[in-house]
């Protein structure tokens, strides 16, 4: 374990841990979007700066991305950081002014007012759903295409997601709420990537419970018999 | 390009992954885009899903997701170029083609495109179509450039270059 | 010429090129930079091959085609040897004239000399060109002495001389000593020592490590790169071996941006030829060390000139960089060290093996040695390619080389470091450029462009130009680079537009405080430098744009007022044809009618400024 100290408190961490985890951890708040630990941290959005010092010198960077060393002091409350975060939640509240996560965060930060013109965007691209789509569910449907202002998560092409699988793990990561899954009968649709699957029925209860394609996709991975899902994962317990 | 002719192209770069961007450029000089099924084979064989090869031809400027035209225009918006005067070398080529840049002409003669700097500061503004230099450029001799390469307009080739 | 097997074959191989060179046989060199490309030099070339052919004395009398000789402005450039008499301004029609007066007779072509612009004294070999004379061209200086494709030509002028004094008679460590007391910093733009880079490269864990070299060149406005890859590609290689061998790295890639195929072609014979004579791949010269190189070709995408970005792009990843504090050097390139450096830096190598650090640091300032070579481009008479010791002043380079400013305009700024630089001012023209100084005035040195500005530029459009291009370029990953270069270039282009406030100024120093503090890599930490700096040295340009509407330089079409001057007016029509939305009205002057004066609708008016174009008569005014 390795020691260091957040705001004049002493914590540690594990040796490939990162300032942001251990900082939750210690319950020490810092506003973040774009970090979740089920992934690789990113550093994207930018809201977790805080003011490193070591070795004598302070720099700003990104707690979910900087690893835990010995000696190095945290601050994550100074001037500079606090009027970096403010800038940045107000960018991109001008990005996705109606998404009310960022309403909020904004408030809490301190922001009075939106001084740039107001964009109608709602995905504040900070690729949690992409990077959980690759690093986790392993299915690689979606991902960050074109650059600069006008970089977007999208599926190949644009059209129906061919590889998604309609896990829905997507769909819960999303910290703005704003991709969309629906249930109707016996079809399964992710909205935003324009993917609707349907759905197999269990041979006991007679529900509908998975996407046929995704169970498909899981017996081929897993190398399972056919008959494998032909139960649902209730009705077997 | 055939099946085969991808298949033989990524077999002289040994299928690697890291090849990926050298075949699409391949690919791209052949074709002058990267057409849809192109990508889905090169995707299979060096086993690099979709979305990551979409993301690739869509983040570098060189890849083109759209057939290009038979002549394709860059007009240089580098720093030097723009000083002197590359945007009106640009509004002009926008006017005479009526195509924005990224855009290519309904009848697919002309593509237009801004490069970010050729590397030939000393003689801007610079129009390269098709591979050929046309340095010290004026709006005045925009049209006369554009006539040499349009095969109904032309007479004889004598370019600057 | 076979495989070389040790330094002394090389030596004899060396003594066979020269003994069968004859200095004082005539030979014909053309300039082949894309400079003089672009001017027409093929042309040139092709007239020179006909009258050869033609001509029954023109046997054994030698073209070469050799890399760019800097003086673009003055392409195409030829050269007679063994006067060494320079002609400029070629024309495909004067080849004849040259073979018959100059190659035959010896005799000077008056019309094709370089004539000094003050005293208008016609001046015959190229070093007394002014152009030519405060520079030291240590670098970049063979390029105009050897044909790029040939590696005859390199080692006839004392290249792969360094390499095997380095493999046989100098330690790796003894390397690394050598480049860390001639103190070569960076040449493309972040001024890092090299020497301690290559030091800790060297040090780092792991069997495998790579040395990259960066030719993505992004900065607009800059070409040495393109210049120095494309006319002496065997310089940067014999750098790239000697510094593999220090670091103890045996694969490397030559990173080229695409939008140079020529340099691609040349550096890839140039990698090829070493091949064949053993001076690259399995046991260099019998001396035990293996190296081989690949290229490596760029995407178009300026984000790669950051090194993260750049590795990225090598293995096939989109070039998105990665947070600083992990170093290349001890995990870059497949995670492992590897050593990237710029063209020029690689250039610098053999120079400091052969002669030494002591000889090296005799050049320069105390804080930055040896020479750098900038492109000189913009509203300057003499446009180029320079090479100057660091120390030389801006007034220097823009005035002694580059001639000042054409037209007899005032001088306004230079603009230094590209899109990651900033606009120094005439106040500060006396400044010894070096990499502190360029910092310490709010620009930096960048990889070199160095792009002259007069009165006729608006520098509230160049930092819209700069913030605009960086939006472009912007990787897009994190929010402060991203929305920080679109929310800078939104609030110039009101600015420009007429519909800029005075609270504009204190949002874009704002933004670019943020951008700069916040941002993951190099493009954003300085992607307000360009608008910080004007803002810094020309605020009373934009306060004009802000609070008169007025853009004093006539450039932001839409503050601008084009006007015919009815007094002046010939009445042709010719600005009422070739106005594109109709806004021009009068009659036109005939044998039957009198005609009236044209006048120009400002409601219509686009300010495309067609009308001041088309005039032949000066009766459009612009203001």
């Amino acid at each position: 374990m390795i020691p260091f100290v957040i705001d004049g408190q002493l914590v540690e961490g594990r040796e490939d841990a990162n300032i942001l985890e251990v900082a939750v951890d210690a319950g020490v708040e810092i506003p973040h979007l774009c970090y979740n630990e089920s992934v690789k941290p990113y550093g994207a959005c930018r809201l977790c700066l805080v003011e490193v010092v070591r070795k004598g010198k302070s720099r700003m960077t990104t707690a979910c991305t900087y690893p835990v060393m010995e000696g190095i002091e945290v601050f994550t409350q100074t001037e500079k950081v606090q009027r970096a975060r403010r800038m940045i939640i107000e960018l991109i509240l001008a990005m996705c002014p109606g998404d009310k996560l960022i309403q909020d965060m904004a408030k809490e930060l301190g922001v009075q007012q939106v001084r740039f013109k107001q964009e109608d965007k709602d995905c504040i691209l900070c690729g949690l759903c992409g990077r959980v789509c690759e690093e986790v569910v392993g299915a690689n449907a979606i991902q960050f295409a074109f650059r600069g202002d006008r970089r977007e998560m999208l599926p190949p092409f644009g059209g129906e997601a061919m590889n998604c699988i309609a896990c829905g793990a997507c769909v819960v990561v999303c910290p703005v709420d704003v991709i969309k899954m629906k249930e109707e009968a016996d079809e399964r649709t992710i909205i935003r990537w324009k993917r609707a699957l349907k759905m197999k029925q269990c041979k006991v209860c007679g529900n509908y419970f998975a996407p046929w394609f995704q169970l498909e996709k899981f017996k081929e991975k897993a190398k399972l018999p056919k008959d494998f899902f032909d139960v649902c994962y209730t009705c077997r317990s | 390009m055939t099946r085969s002719e991808i298949d033989a192209m990524i077999d002289r770069y040994e299928a690697k992954e890291s090849s990926i961007l050298a075949i699409l450029q391949d690919i791209q000089a052949k074709e002058k885009y990267l057409p849809r099924e192109a990508l889905e084979l090169v995707g299979e064989r060096l086993r690099i899903p979709l979305n990551k090869i979409y993301r690739i031809a869509t983040f570098y400027r060189a890849f083109s997701l759209t057939p290009r035209g038979l002549h394709e225009i860059q007009v240089c918006l580098g720093t030097a170029c723009h000083v002197r005067g590359g945007v009106r070398i640009l509004d002009r080529i926008s006017t005479e083609l009526r195509i924005r840049p990224g855009e290519t002409t309904s009848d697919r003669k002309f593509s237009l495109d801004t490069v970010n700097c050729l590397g030939v500061c000393a003689s801007g503004p610079i129009m390269v179509i098709d591979g050929h230099y046309f340095g010290k450029m004026s709006p005045a001799q925009v049209k006369g450039v554009l006539d040499q390469f349009d095969a109904d307009k032309r007479e004889s080739l004598n370019g600057k270059d | 010429m076979g495989r070389i097997n040790s330094p002394n074959e090389l030596e004899q191989f060396r003594n066979e090129i020269l003994s069968k060179r004859d200095p004082s046989q005539p030979c014909v060199t053309v300039c082949g930079g894309t400079g003089c490309h672009a001017s027409g030099c093929h042309q040139v070339i092709d007239a020179f091959k006909g009258v050869l052919q033609t001509s029954l004395k023109g046997n054994g009398i030698n073209i070469r085609v050799t890399g760019c000789h800097g003086f673009c402005e003055r392409g195409p450039l030829v050269v007679i040897y063994p006067q060494k008499i320079l002609y400029q301004r070629v024309k495909p029609e004067d080849a004849s004239k040259i073979f018959e007066e100059t190659v035959l007779k010896g005799k000077v072509v008056e019309s094709l000399l370089y004539e000094h612009p003050v005293t208008s004294q016609k001046i015959v070999h190229e070093e007394e060109v002014p152009f030519y004379q405060k520079q030291m061209r240590i670098i970049f200086g063979n390029n105009g002495n050897i044909d790029p494709t040939s590696v005859e030509d390199y080692i006839a002028v004392g290249g792969y001389r360094a390499l095997p004094k380095a493999l046989f008679t100098m330690t790796p460590e003894a390397i690394i000593q050598e480049v860390k007391e001639a103190n070569l910093r960076g040449r493309g733009g972040g001024g890092f020592p090299a020497g301690l880079k290559w030091e800790s490269c060297r040090k780092a864990h792991g069997d495998i490590k790579y040395v990259i070299c960066n030719a993505d060149e992004g900065d607009p406005g800059a070409y040495m790169d393109r210049s120095l890859l494309e006319g002496n590609p065997h310089s940067v290689l014999e750098g790239m071996i000697i510094g593999a061998y220090a670091i103890g790295a045996h694969e490397g890639y030559v990173y080229v941006r695409n939008e140079y195929p020529l340099a691609v072609v040349n550096i890839g014979i140039a990698i090829e030829q070493a091949r064949k004579l053993g001076l690259l791949g399995k046991n260099i010269l019998e001396s035990g060390f293996d190296f081989d190189v690949k290229v490596s070709r760029g995407g178009g995408a300026f984000v790669c000139g950051e090194s993260s970005a750049l590795v990225a792009s090598v293995a096939g990843e989109v070039g998105e960089p990665r947070a600083k504090h992990i170093h290349l050097v001890e995990s870059g390139l497949w995670d492992r060290p590897t050593n990237l450096n710029n063209v020029e830096t690689w250039a610098n190598v053999p120079v400091i093996t052969l002669n030494g650090a002591k000889w090296y640091t005799r050049i320069g300032t105390e804080g930055s040695k040896g020479t750098k070579i900038f492109s000189l481009v913009g509203k300057v008479n003499n446009t180029g390619l320079v090479e100057v010791p660091m120390g030389i002043t801006l007034r220097e380079i823009v005035y002694d080389i580059g001639g000042g400013i054409p037209g007899g305009k005032k001088f306004k700024a230079v603009q230094t470091g590209g899109p990651s630089g900033g606009c120094i001012p005439e106040s500060l023209i006396d400044l010894p450029v070096d990499f502190d100084r360029l910092t310490e005035v709010g620009s930096m040195m960048g990889s070199g462009g160095m792009i002259v500005m007069d009165e006729s530029t608006c520098m509230v459009d160049v930092a819209k130009y700069f913030t605009n291009f960086l939006k472009d370029e912007s990787c897009g990953k994190c929010t402060s680079c991203r929305e920080g270069t679109k929310r800078m270039h939104e609030i110039l282009m009101e600015i420009a537009e007429g519909r800029g406030t005075i609270e504009h100024l204190d949002l874009l120093e704002e933004l670019g405080w943020v951008t700069a503090e916040a941002s993951l890599c190099g493009l954003g930490m300085t992607a307000p430098n360009p608008v910080l700096s004007t803002i810094r040295y020309f605020r009373d340009e934009y306060r004009e744009h802000i609070i008169n509407k007025r853009c004093p330089a006539k450039v932001c079409r839409a503050l601008l007022q084009y006007r015919i001057l009815s007094d002046v007016c010939t009445m042709c029509g010719r600005c009422a044809k070739a106005c594109p939305v109709e806004a021009i009205t009068g009659k036109r002057k005939t044998k039957k009618e009198k005609g009236e004066p044209f006048k120009i609708d400002v409601e219509k008016c686009t300010k495309c400024g067609m009308c001041f174009e088309t005039c032949k008569f000066e009766a459009v005014e612009v203001e």
